[in-house]
This record gives C-alpha cells, sequence and structure tokens, in this order.
C-alpha cells in the first residue's frame, strides 16, 4: 500500500477512535470548550487530509460534520443528542469508507447524501430527524461554513494569510463543483489546517517564546528582545510557511532575528527543536502536521546559523552552512527517533528472537553449571546473561501497551446502549494507563467488550427498577485495572441487578448441566458460575445486545487460553463483579519443572499456589476415600490429581501395587504435590519429583498434538530436551470430567479394584444409628452418601421416601430406637442396585476406617451380621440384604442363619460374581457363617487365580457374566488343572429347570437361585460336607 | 535439472519394504535422535525431539503404516520433511542411495493394494530388483482426514 495512505489510515483510525470518546464526552458536558475544540480539530484534521490525498467521499462527509461541529463551537447550536448521534453516524459512515479504502486502497462507491442532508440540515438548524429535508442548494452552508472560520480569527495578526485564504474560498466554484474545488482548496490550505489554522500558530508561538525562555541553556537567545514582537515574527514565518508548504526563507531573517543576533548555536538550534516539538505533541496536533512543521524550522535553522556565521565572521561563509545543514539533519534524525512507528510483526520477529536467545542463554548457564562454573567462559557468560535479561525486558516493553487501547470504544458503546435500552449508565475507567503486552491486550479486546455489553445489558436495571430498588437512576459500570504480582488484574464491576441465584438454578436444571440434588448442595457463588457454561444466558429476553447465549462461555475459553482466569462475585439487588487475572506476556514464562514416569514436564509457575511434600512422617500426608486420594491442608481437604494417573503410566503399575499393598500404602515414598487453582476448583497434582524452577518460551504443540488438552505447549529446555508444558485448565477439565461424568462408572471400577484384592482388609463406614453404638457397613455397598431436608421427606403408605434423582426411594430406619430429624438436614446412606435405590437413615456418619472385618459374635438380632472389633471397638456390622429384603419384596426374606460348621480349620471360598454389588453382599453373609472368602469379577481372574496356585474348598460362581458365563467357566474348571476336583455351586438370577440342566452338564455341583441366601448357605454347606466326607 | 530432481528419491527401508521419497521434500537425515514421548497422542506419535533448537514431531512410521515392531529400536534413523511449515520427523529404519528414477518406471498403485497403503503412496517405481514405493508426504501426514478413516 502506498506509504502515505497507509500513514492516513492509521492516523485517522486514531483519530476517529479518539473523536468516538470525546464526542460521548461532549454530550455530558456541552459547554467544555477544549474537548469541543478538540473534536472540531480532528474532524478538520480528517477533512484536510482526504483533501489532500484526493478522496473526494470522505472528504464530503468530514466537511459535513465539521459544519455542524462548527456551529457547536461558535454557540450556535446546542449541543443535543440527535445532533451527537448524527455526528457519530457521520463518524461510522467514515469508518466504513475507510475499511473499503484499507482494503482496495480505493474509496468505495456510495452514495453518502442523505447522511450529508442531514449534516447539513442541522447545521441550518432545519434538522428534523428525517431524511426529508431535500434542500436544492444543500451545499451552501459549507460555502458559509468556511467563511465563518476566517471570521472567526480576527485577533490573528497575519493578515497577508487571511486575505488570501479568504481569497481562496471565495475564489471557490459553485456548489455543484464543490468536490472537487474542495479538494483543491484543502490542498491549499491542508498543512495550515492540518495543524488547526493561524489561531493554534499563535499559540505554538506563544508556548515557543515561553519554553524557550524557561530553559536556561536557551534563555540567552531571548535577550535584549521585545517579547511580542518576537512571538509575532515567528508565528508570521511559520504561517507564511505552512502555507507555502515550504520553509519561507525570505522572512527568516528577520522573524529570528532575535535567535541570530543572539547567535544561536547548533547546539542550541537542536534543543530549540526539541522544545519545538514537544510544544506540538501538547498541543496534540498531528503528528504528521507537528513534523511538517519541525522540518520547517529544521530548514529555517541553515539560514539562521548561516547568518549568525556572517554576523561574527563574515568571509567564512561557504563551509559553514553545509555543517549547520549536517548537523540539523543528524540532529533531525536523533529527534525523529523519539518515538517511531514500528510495523508489528518487526516487534513479533524480534520477540521471537530473543526469546530463542534466551533459551540459548539458558542452554548456556546450564553447561557452564555442569563443568564446574570456574572456566573462562563464566565471566562473559555472566555478562550475556545480563544482557541478555536487559534485552529481554526492553524488548518486552516495546510490546507494551496501555489497556486503555482496548477500551477507546468502550463510551461510544455505552453511550449507544444507554440509547438504545433506555437506561442511565455512567462507565468509569480507572487505570487505563495499565500496561500489557500487545499481544494479550489483542486477546481480551474483545471479552472486555462483551462483558462490557453484558454489564449494561443484563446488569444494569431499568431507570425504572432502579428508582423501584431504591438505587440511583444512573447505574455504574466500573472498568478497573492494575498490577498485581506479576498478573494483571481488571476488574469490571457494576451496581446492577446481580446474578439472579434462582434462575440460573432454574436454567442449570433445564440444561441438565446438573441435577436438583447437585445444585441443592451448591453454594450460590457455584450456581453464578454456571454463567460460564455454554448456551447459559440469563437475559429472558434476546436483545441486539445480547442473550443469544453465546458469550461468557466464549468469553472464560479465550481468557483462559491465554492463562488467564476469571471469576465473578455477585450480590442480588446490589451488583456483579468480574475480576480477570491475566499473564503480563505469553511468551517467556517461569515454569516449574516435575517429572512423572520417565519425563519431565514443565508447570507455568503462574498457576502454582504452593507445592507440599507429602510422606508417611511429615504433618501432610496422602489419605484415601475408597481409594480417590485427597489432602488435607489448613483445615481444608484437598481433591488430588495423580499426574502419573492424567498422563496414563499408571494403569500397569498401579494395578500391580495395588494387588499386594493397601490404597493408603501406595505412597510410602515422598509425594510432591503441586497445588494449583483453576477458576474456584483447588486441587493437587501428585507428581514424582520436582526439579528447578526455569524460564521457558511457551511453543506451540504441532497441529496433529491440538487436541490434547492437558499440554499447552513444548518447549526446550537449558539441556537441550524437548519437555511438554502440562495445562492446569485442561488437567482441571479432564479431572472434572472424570469426577462428574463419569463418576459412576469410576467408582464402578474402583470398587472392582477393592473387590479383588486376594487380602481381606475392608473399608467400612461407621456410624451411629439410635444409641451410642457404633455400626458399620462395607463402605463397597455404600453408593453415595447423602444429606436431604427433613421437609423433602414425605410418607406414603406408612412408608417413609423422598424423591431422590427423580425417583422415589424409600428410607429405612436400622431399628425402632430412633427417629427422623424434626428440622433441617437428615444424613442418609444410600445404597443401589440395579435400578433400586434405599435410603438408610442414620444419626451420624463418624468415620471410614479400614480394617479386616472378622465378625466374631454371630447375632441373633435381625439386621445384623454380628459385631467386629473395628477400631479397637465393637461394632455392629449391619446386613444391608436384609433391608433390602424388608424394603422390596423381590428380595426373598432370609430367616437366621445357620452357623457354619465350626470345624478347626476355616474353610475358603471362591466367590465369582460380575457384580460387585453381589459380591459384597455376599462376603459378610459367608464370612458371618465362618468361611474365608476370596472375590473374583469375572471368570477370567478367577483362573488366573488357578494359575497362581490358590487354592480353595468351594467355588460359587454366578452365570451371567461378560465374556465367559458361568457354564463355560465350569467347564474350565472341569476341563484341566487343580481345580477339577474342587466342588462348585452356580448361582443365578434366573433359575430355570434347562439352565439348572445345563449348569450340572457343564460340572455345577449344585445350582442355587441368587437371592436365596438360605438355600446358597445350606448348599455351600452340603457341599463342604460332602468334601470333607470324601476325603 | 528441475526435470531431473524431479524423479531423484531418497530411499528409505521400513520392514523390509523400500519406499522413496522425493528428495527435495526431504530437510534432514538424523540418527537415532532423543525423543520426549507424549502421553496421550496417538500411537504412531513418537514424540518431539529437538533439531538444533526446533521442535520436530516424531511420527513413527511403522506405527503409522501398521506395520510390525521394529526389533531393534536402538538402531533406528529419522528423516525431517516438512508439511504445512510444520517439521516432522519420520522414524524409519534405515536410509539408503538417492536413485534418480527416469518416469517411464512409474507405475500407479495396484487397486488391490492395502488402504493404509493406497492412502499413503503416490505410485511405485520398477527397479530391477524391486519395487520402490513413492510416500506422499501430504497425505502421509494430513492427520486429519486420516483421523476419520481411522
Amino acid at each position: 500500500m502506498d506509504d502515505l495512505l497507509s500513514e492516513f489510515l492509521t492516523e485517522t483510525f486514531e483519530s476517529i477512535e479518539v473523536v468516538d470518546v470525546e464526542l460521548v464526552e461532549l454530550e455530558k458536558d456541552p459547554n467544555n470548550k477544549s474537548v469541543l475544540d478538540n473534536i472540531f480539530r480532528l474532524v478538520h484534521t480528517i477533512k484536510g487530509t482526504c483533501g489532500f490525498l484526493g478522496l473526494p467521499r470522505l472528504e464530503a462527509v468530514a466537511h459535513s460534520g465539521e459544519n455542524v461541529l462548527g456551529k457547536f463551537r461558535d454557540g450556535e447550536m446546542d449541543v443535543t443528542p440527535e445532533a451527537v448521534t448524527l455526528i457519530l453516524k457521520a463518524l461510522d459512515r467514515i469508518k466504513e469508507i475507510l475499511v473499503g479504502l484499507e482494503e482496495t486502497q480505493e474509496e468505495p462507491q456510495g452514495d453518502d447524501s442523505a447522511i450529508i442532508n442531514d449534516l447539513n440540515a442541522m447545521a441550518e438548524g432545519k434538522y428534523t430527524g428525517q431524511n426529508e429535508v431535500e434542500e436544492p442548494l444543500a451545499v451552501v452552508p459549507e460555502v458559509e461554513a468556511p467563511i465563518e472560520v476566517t471570521d472567526e480569527r480576527p485577533t490573528v495578526p497575519g493578515e497577508v494569510t487571511l486575505d488570501e485564504l479568504e481569497a481562496a474560498f471565495l475564489a471557490a466554484p459553485g456548489p455543484e463543483e464543490e468536490a472537487v474545488s474542495e479538494t483543491e482548496v484543502s490542498q491549499s490550505e491542508n498543512k495550515l489546517d492540518n495543524i488547526g489554522g493561524a489561531e493554534t500558530i499563535a499559540v505554538l508561538s506563544h508556548l515557543f517564546h515561553n519554553r524557550i525562555s524557561s530553559d536556561l541553556s536557551l534563555k540567552n537567545l531571548l535577550d535584549n528582545s521585545d517579547l511580542r514582537k518576537s512571538k509575532k515574527a515567528v508565528e508570521e514565518f511559520f504561517l507564511s510557511s505552512l502555507k507555502q508548504e515550504q520553509c519561507d526563507e525570505s522572512i527568516v531573517e528577520k522573524s529570528f532575528s532575535n535567535f541570530i543576533s543572539n547567535g544561536i548555536t547548533e547546539e542550541q538550534i537542536g534543543k530549540t527543536a526539541a522544545q519545538l516539538s514537544s510544544v506540538l505533541e501538547e498541543m496534540k496536533i498531528s503528528p504528521l502536521g507537528a513534523e511538517f512543521v519541525v522540518e520547517i524550522y529544521r530548514q529555517s535553522s541553515v539560514t539562521m546559523l548561516g547568518a549568525v556565521t556572517k554576523s561574527l565572521k563574515p568571509g567564512n561563509e561557504v563551509k559553514k552552512p553545509e555543517e549547520a545543514a549536517k548537523a540539523g539533519k543528524a540532529k533531525e534524525t536523533s529527534i525523529a527517533n523519539q518515538s517511531i512507528r514500528v510495523a508489528v510483526d518487526v516487534l513479533d520477529n524480534l520477540m521471537n528472537m530473543v526469546s530463542e536467545l534466551v533459551l540459548t542463554r539458558n542452554q548456556l548457564m546450564q553447561i557452564s553449571r555442569r563443568t564446574g562454573g570456574d572456566s573462562e567462559f563464566s565471566v562473559p557468560l555472566q555478562r550475556l546473561s545480563q544482557c541478555t535479561t536487559e534485552l529481554q525486558e526492553g524488548v518486552m516493553k516495546t510490546r507494551m501497551q496501555p489497556i486503555g487501547n482496548a477500551w477507546s470504544k468502550l463510551p461510544r458503546i455505552i453511550r449507544d446502549l444507554q440509547l438504545e435500552l433506555g437506561k442511565k449508565i455512567e462507565l468509569q475507567m480507572l487505570g487505563a494507563d495499565t500496561e500489557l503486552d500487545r499481544q494479550v491486550l489483542e486477546l481480551i479486546k474483545d471479552p472486555l467488550t462483551h462483558m462490557i455489553r453484558n454489564s449494561a445489558d443484563h446488569g444494569i436495571e431499568t431507570i425504572e427498577d432502579r428508582i423501584a430498588a431504591d438505587k440511583k437512576e444512573t447505574g455504574t459500570i466500573r472498568l478497573n485495572a492494575f498490577h498485581e504480582g506479576g498478573q494483571i488484574i481488571i476488574e469490571i464491576s457494576d451496581d446492577g441487578a446481580g446474578l439472579p441465584v434462582e434462575r440460573l438454578k432454574a436454567k442449570a436444571l433445564s440444561n441438565n448441566l446438573a441435577t436438583a440434588e447437585e445444585i441443592d448442595e451448591m453454594s450460590d457463588q457455584q450456581i453464578q458460575r454456571f454463567i460460564f457454561h455454554a448456551g447459559f444466558s440469563t437475559a429472558q429476553t434476546v436483545t441486539s445486545v445480547s442473550g443469544r447465549g453465546v458469550g461468557m462461555d466464549v468469553v472464560r475459553t479465550n481468557i483462559e487460553k491465554i492463562g488467564g482466569t476469571i471469576e465473578l462475585k455477585s450480590t442480588e439487588g446490589k451488583g456483579t463483579t468480574f475480576s480477570i487475572k491475566i499473564p503480563l506476556t505469553l511468551a517467556i514464562v517461569s515454569a516449574l519443572i516435575v517429572k512423572s514416569g520417565d519425563d519431565r514436564y514443565a508447570i507455568p509457575q503462574i498457576s502454582v499456589l504452593e507445592l507440599v511434600r507429602a510422606s508417611k512422617e511429615s504433618s501432610h500426608k496422602i489419605e484415601y476415600i475408597n481409594s480417590t486420594p485427597v489432602l488435607r491442608l489448613r483445615d481444608r481437604l484437598l481433591p488430588l490429581l495423580n499426574l502419573n494417573k492424567i498422563l496414563g503410566f499408571e494403569e500397569e503399575v498401579d494395578m500391580e501395587e495395588k494387588v499386594d499393598s493397601e490404597p493408603s500404602e501406595i505412597a510410602t515414598s515422598d509425594d510432591f504435590i503441586i497445588i494449583t487453582q483453576v477458576g474456584d476448583f483447588t486441587f493437587g497434582i501428585v507428581v514424582d519429583q520436582v526439579f528447578d524452577t526455569e524460564e521457558i518460551v511457551v511453543k506451540p504443540v504441532a497441529p496433529i498434538l491440538r487436541d490434547l488438552s492437558v499440554f499447552s505447549g513444548n518447549t526446550i529446555l537449558g539441556d537441550g530436551t524437548v519437555i511438554m508444558i502440562l495445562d492446569p485448565n485442561g488437567i482441571a477439565n479432564e479431572a472434572s470430567e472424570v469426577m462428574t461424568d463419569l463418576a459412576d462408572q469410576r467408582a464402578e471400577e474402583e470398587e472392582d479394584k477393592t473387590v479383588s484384592k486376594t487380602d481381606d482388609r475392608e473399608a467400612v463406614l461407621l456410624f451411629r444409628a439410635g444409641g451410642d453404638t457404633m455400626r458399620a457397613v462395607p463402605l463397597a455397598l455404600v453408593s453415595r452418601l447423602e444429606e436431604i431436608d427433613v421437609s423433602k421427606i414425605e410418607v406414603s403408605e406408612g412408608a417413609k421416601m423422598v424423591q431422590y434423582r427423580g425417583k422415589l426411594m424409600p428410607l429405612v430406619l436400622i431399628n425402632d430406637q430412633y427417629d427422623l430429624k424434626t428440622e433441617g438436614r437428615q444424613s442418609m446412606l444410600v445404597f443401589t442396585d440395579d435400578d433400586k435405590a434405599m435410603g438408610i437413615i442414620v444419626d451420624e456418619i463418624t468415620d471410614i476406617k479400614e480394617d479386616h472385618i472378622n465378625v466374631e459374635l454371630n447375632s441373633k438380632a435381625i439386621g445384623q451380621l454380628g459385631t467386629a472389633i473395628i477400631d479397637d471397638k465393637a461394632t455392629e456390622v449391619i446386613d444391608i440384604a436384609y433391608y433390602f429384603e424388608k424394603t422390596f419384596n423381590d428380595w426373598q426374606l432370609g430367616g437366621e442363619h445357620i452357623p457354619a460348621e465350626t470345624s478347626s480349620k476355616r474353610k475358603s471360598i471362591l466367590l465369582v460374581d460380575d457384580s460387585a454389588f453381589f459380591l459384597n453382599l455376599l462376603k459378610p453373609l459367608l464370612t458371618a457363617s465362618g468361611y474365608k472368602v476370596t472375590l473374583a469379577t469375572t471368570a477370567s481372574e478367577a483362573l488366573e487365580m488357578r494359575e497362581q496356585g490358590l487354592r480353595f474348598d468351594l467355588i460359587v460362581s454366578d452365570i451371567d457374566m461378560p465374556e465367559m458365563n458361568g457354564f463355560e467357566f465350569a467347564e474350565e474348571v472341569r476341563d484341566v488343572g487343580p481345580w477339577q476336583e474342587i466342588p462348585m455351586v452356580a448361582l443365578s438370577a434366573n433359575n430355570s429347570e434347562a439352565r439348572s440342566k445345563r449348569g450340572k452338564e457343564a460340572g455345577f455341583d449344585n445350582y442355587v437361585e441368587k437371592l436365596d441366601r438360605d438355600t446358597l448357605i445350606k448348599a455351600i454347606e452340603e457341599q463342604i460336607c460332602e468334601q470333607e466326607t470324601a476325603a | 535439472m528441475n526435470e531431473l530432481n524431479k524423479n531423484d528419491f531418497v530411499t528409505i527401508w521400513l520392514d523390509g519394504q523400500m519406499c522413496g521419497i522425493p528428495v527435495l521434500q526431504v530437510h534432514d537425515v538424523l540418527s537415532t535422535q532423543v525423543i520426549t514421548k507424549i502421553p496421550q497422542s496417538p500411537d504412531w506419535v513418537a514424540g518431539v525431539l529437538n533439531l538444533r533448537g526446533q521442535i520436530v514431531t516424531a511420527i513413527d512410521l511403522r506405527k503409522r503404516l501398521e506395520l510390525g515392531e521394529r526389533e531393534d529400536d536402538e538402531d533406528n534413523m529419522n528423516v525431517v520433511v516438512e508439511y504445512e511449515n510444520e517439521p516432522y520427523s519420520l522414524i524409519i529404519d534405515k536410509v539408503g542411495d538417492v536413485l534418480s528414477l527416469s518416469e517411464e518406471f512409474f507405475e500407479r498403485n495396484p487397486v488391490t493394494l492395502e488402504a493404509c497403503w493406497q492412502g499413503i503412496s503416490s505410485g511405485i517405481f520398477r527397479l530391477e530388483n524391486d519395487l520402490l514405493v513413492i510416500l506422499d508426504i501430504e497425505k502421509l501426514l494430513s492427520f486429519e482426514e486420516s483421523k476419520i478413516a481411522a
């Protein structure tokens, strides 16, 4: 693209954004002259530059807009919302054209007559809000307007200039040729108008002189001079030069006579030029204009220095001016360099290279450390390291931009929303100069805008609602940005209605995000976090602004993508505050290096809250709830995730370990736990080892690996190895998927694991129900522990029940020594089998223990297996099967147990069943009857035990099992091997004649109905007796 | 020259089968490299390696082509190619010569060729004693499609 054009576009886009903001400001405070002047100048500049570049459409629109603004400025018209809207519309049109221009480098085709007519009508005070005003001579005011401008300059001395300008305007051809002529006119007035006209020059000259007289090293330039005269002379010089668009050499000596007579030096020229440009900057003259003014001054300096030389050393004129010119040029570059525009990709490239440099530096440092660090390289290496760090900081600084850049659009958005929604909203922006990396800035721009829209639309109530709620009519949205601990925090708060918890609950339910019970258990804050789920909008109606349900989830994803977090606090009726935490930069991060399995991984330091070392001896140790590891940390229970497991290393190792050791003993060696937080979810990641921290450069992973959510990228470490960078967000997601969606499945798997242990330690849940007696139930049997509101318990046909997960669940009391609580929440144990669920009401759940359940006293009491010593206390072991029977009629009522033969040696039974529930149900039953029970969940598992050389006195097997059914299993056992002679009892839910026969054929000695406990016990005893007699 | 280059191939060996990769697509040939495994990745992704400061994704061609396991895994070689500006290192058994082949020996894939080979081969050259299967890097590394196919 043409350099000039691209420069123009960048500049104009910037100006327009400023005008957007300023106009909103003006609307609030119509009497603010300085704001108005600023707007006027910016629009004027746009118009001027357009003319210069030959962009008639843009120019015409800008011109009409300027007319209206001119009326404002002259006080001929009041600043009304309609007028501002109209001008904003014009600005939008200008933006449209600019975008087209950017794409095609040509002005797009289009008809702007409607908006121009409106603007002109407005300028004439005839605007009615419609485009009806079709003045045949709509252009007339445009000719008037420039005249007004000239009228406005009576105080300006340079008479010649004014006359000439006036002449130019008068010479402008008729309205029909307006567009063309306007171009010409503005070309001639361009440079002057560009910087704001003669008035500006007068101010410029004034300030310039003030600066010089206040600068000690320049003060002498104004010695012995009439300040007022000097100001006027300098002003004249600039006016004339700007008009001619080049340095007016003829009047240099006259205008700067003071400088010359006081012997201005090269150094002073440089300094004055610097002062000049700082004045220009202060006056907010567009860079283009400012550059030009400085350039003119530079050119004049050659003549000035020449004159000085002439006055000091006449006769040496030829050489000196050249030198002066050289000096002037050199200085010019130094000043021009004070700020330069650099293309973003150059910076990005630079950043990449610095990143690489940092990596290489790290690598070198590591080598040096390894080789002893005392070589001759160590000193230069230290220097290199220092320089690299500084370079890195420097380059990072170049990419820093004030966050206000991302906010500049917001006032306009809020203004438009106010009109659209009929609300009154004030936008406060604090900390706009907080700087952050350009890349980060780009990425948060859209989320921020979206959130502001949300706040305005959903957050702030309508005026009526606010009044009704006893609030100020005007709602406030506050943006606050600040640094905190290497992060940027952006808070967006509103004093609106807050998030409606009840409506969120309903919505969460209808969207199936959670069940009613889960919601009951959630804190308000947890419920409010639902808005970050996809497809969640609380606005009852879809407005053009928001409410389509895409939004906060996208916001969250975007923020998390850049390693940030978003949190929210909301009080209904009071307002909502979102706080976003984002890292300062993305490119180089400090990371903790950890080990899992055989490889090392990096975890961004920013997501690490703390490190905990856990071992059996230390105060921190990993505990298990049904083999789910947790950690007690400062009175909180943190869920733990095992990195090995997440990365899929653990499977085989874990299983083996679990077979011969207890879960609590897996963590015998020291474990390192990285405590990290994702949103509100704090959890620990268990790793094998923790190394040091290292600065790493995040590199994206190859496209094929992008869908691995646990990694955010990879990097090369100092020693040259490539390592993967873990993404705590991804890990948490992975974990929560496991925790919620797959919870049941996992619970089952884990049950299986517990069950498959040959060791007969069992986890039991201890509780109290009526009296002080401790009661226990095998933990594996318990599906869930619940707390329900007593008020939700209903009575039907004399039985208590509760609605649970969409079904009715009967509630059972262990005995009649206690009753339900009358109010508050009631604890209960939920047991399920297939689709049946039953709740046992308890007074208190006390503990979970792992112990050998050795039922020592066989109980005659109904519903008890007997008494065992658990945790050094006599504990009644509950017979859940009894309660199931009692509750569900299809469970056959069992009578009293027939005590097992008290033979000297306890007989061992292998129990094979795919249903963990049954295994756990039967195990205590058989144990209570005096047998030693070993469990297997599949036939193949049982056969493996055969391979291992285990011996049993009896095998009890289910028939309907996956993979290998009971018949096949029996055939296999009978076919060959050491188990050929072991008696086998088949268990089946389906007890038909044919199946019984098939069972006998396969090799079972007896066939028993599954639910008939007495028959089973009898059958077992029979078989054992038979075997004994046989032996 | 250009004409000639078109039919220059680096020959590689995979489970006894000779294959060819157009010489212009080969950036590097490396001996056995230290490879960082990536958990959870597809099994034909061997991992990532550091090639002069650049991170390269290593693809185990044997697994990609559903061939048997390499007997001596210590002794493999890497051929680095580029696909969509991303470097990939193909892990193969060994590298042979560079062959310049004339167009007249070229044949299209026999229709009976296994699907997974069909998908990655652009054709076959008849050599005197051997058949040279030309690997099409584009097809080989366009994982999106292979994922769907898989």
